[in-house]
């Protein structure tokens, strides 16, 4: 399959866009990368994704395809016979996952969010609060979803893992910026084992942004 | 299938979220049994243990293993039982995208501004929410007309996902339409999905699933009757 044949609509900062770029990598799918400007929405933007205006956005022979975990069930479907499955076969463990990244999202990413706009310590000490009782929630659905092995989905990174660890380098930005250890060994070491090894997973290292760089994007858009 | 499977759905009466997995074990002919939550008591036992995170219904629990999120319970329904009955997903990746794309904004972007615009007490915020809502069944009309490609529903000839999502708020939205006296499915604004709404509603896998429209209007004036008393109260 052509290059061409598959686009990407993203931002190398955003951690949504991240999640589609990992599984074109477990995958092997080669694409274009088309990077939107900070601050402005490209035409073809617009047009693939009407409804939100929002990245990531993958063009599959100009169909497209909006949200970005949506994408990465996409993506296992599409080029299912090709490298490690994304989602789990078990009909139980992919709800699981499903459930969890859908936790993830509505709950933990929007505490992470809110703690980097927070204001005074009063609310900086609520938001800290939230995310580790949501990390405690998550290092139990790990130690459930791994039963031993190092990823949410077994032997290799799949739907779950790539759902949570796409915000490894905002936390990292994060707990620098309130220096304070949000995700920590001693409450949650199994959970901490396994953002190392997703880290050093090859189909996320090229794509993981480096914490300084990341660190000086933040600063541009948050001042 | 040797052993006796045990399918068990908690749910409460009314709930849209509640509907959604009861059409999905109707249309894969699974024998289920029905437990309801009291709605203005407190949770039972046993939904608190299945549902530790969230604590709500819907909770399908299979073999006692519970499966929660609505939406998700469908997609375990139709990955489980998938050979028995119609396919709830589409089979096509292309599709299957579009009916989780079209899922996710019902849920996540337009009922939520229809719940905003039900409960708000400003008139500015009221009016701003009924604008999305409007606009988002505009989209809706555009997104059934593009898929169902001329076929009675979202999923073709007969119900799929995106009809069992969406469909399942239908009665709601007529319920309400009722109990205050405003229009929201407009014939002339949204035709093709007043047409799906009726076929949807008389669709033998949803007919005796659904609550009556009248009980629940009448259920809806219950609702803002106790939230009047209980903010006279504080």
């Amino acid at each position: 399959m052509a290059s061409s044949d598959v686009k990407l609509i993203g931002a190398w900062a955003s951690p949504f866009v991240m999640r589609p770029r990992i599984a074109l990598n477990l995958k092997s799918v080669p694409y274009e990368f088309l990077q939107e400007t900070f601050g402005s929405k490209s035409e073809l933007l617009l047009k693939s994704n009407p409804v939100h205006k929002k990245i990531p956005v993958l063009l599959h022979a100009d169909k497209p395809v909006c949200e970005s975990n949506i994408i990465v069930e996409y993506i296992d479907d599409t080029w299912s016979s090709s490298g490690p499955s994304i989602l789990p076969s078990d009909p139980y463990d992919r709800a699981m996952a499903r459930f969890w990244a859908a936790y993830i999202d509505e709950k933990w990413f929007v505490a992470l969010r809110s703690f980097l706009k927070a204001g005074g310590e009063e609310e900086k000490k609520a938001v800290i609060a939230q995310l580790e009782e949501g990390n405690a929630f998550l290092e139990k659905a790990f130690i459930d979803c791994s039963k031993g092995k190092p990823f949410f989905n077994g032997d290799n990174i799949g739907y779950l893992d790539i759902a949570l660890g796409c915000f490894l380098a905002w936390l990292r930005v994060t707990e620098l910026a309130v220096s304070h250890k949000i995700l920590d060994e001693a409450k949650t070491p199994s959970l901490s084992k396994w953002a190392e090894n997703f880290c050093n997973d090859p189909a996320v290292k090229p794509v993981m942004p480096e914490t300084a760089k990341l660190a000086e994007f933040a600063k541009k858009i948050f001042s | 299938m040797g052993e006796r499977e045990e399918v068990k759905l908690l749910g409460v009466w009314y709930s849209p979220y509640a509907i959604r997995p009861k059409i999905a074990l109707r249309l894969k002919s699974v024998d289920y049994d029905y437990v309801e939550e009291d709605l203005f008591g407190s949770k039972s036992e046993l939904l608190l243990k299945s549902n530790p995170v969230h604590k709500k219904v819907p909770v399908l629990l299979h073999n006692n293993k519970p499966i929660v999120e609505s939406l998700n319970i469908v997609e375990y329904i139709d990955e489980t039982w998938n050979s028995f009955g119609p396919f709830i997903l589409p089979s096509h990746p292309h599709d299957r995208a579009l009916a989780r794309f079209w899922s996710d904004f019902v849920d996540n972007k337009w009922f939520p501004a229809l719940r905003v615009a039900a409960i708000t007490k400003s008139e500015d915020t009221k009016a701003k929410a009924m604008e999305e809502v409007e606009e988002g069944l505009l989209q809706l009309e555009d997104a059934f007309v593009s898929i169902s490609k001329g076929k009675p529903f979202f999923g073709g000839e007969a119900i799929g996902f995106m009809d069992i999502c969406f469909g399942s708020l239908v009665v709601l939205l007529k319920a309400r339409e009722k109990f205050k006296a405003e229009k929201l499915l407009d014939e002339s604004k949204t035709p093709s999905l007043c047409k799906w709404a009726d076929r949807f509603l008389s669709d033998e896998t949803v007919k005796n699933v659904v609550p009556e429209i009248d009980k629940v209007a009448e259920f809806l004036q219950e609702l803002e009757v106790r939230a009047q008393s209980a903010a006279s109260r504080s």
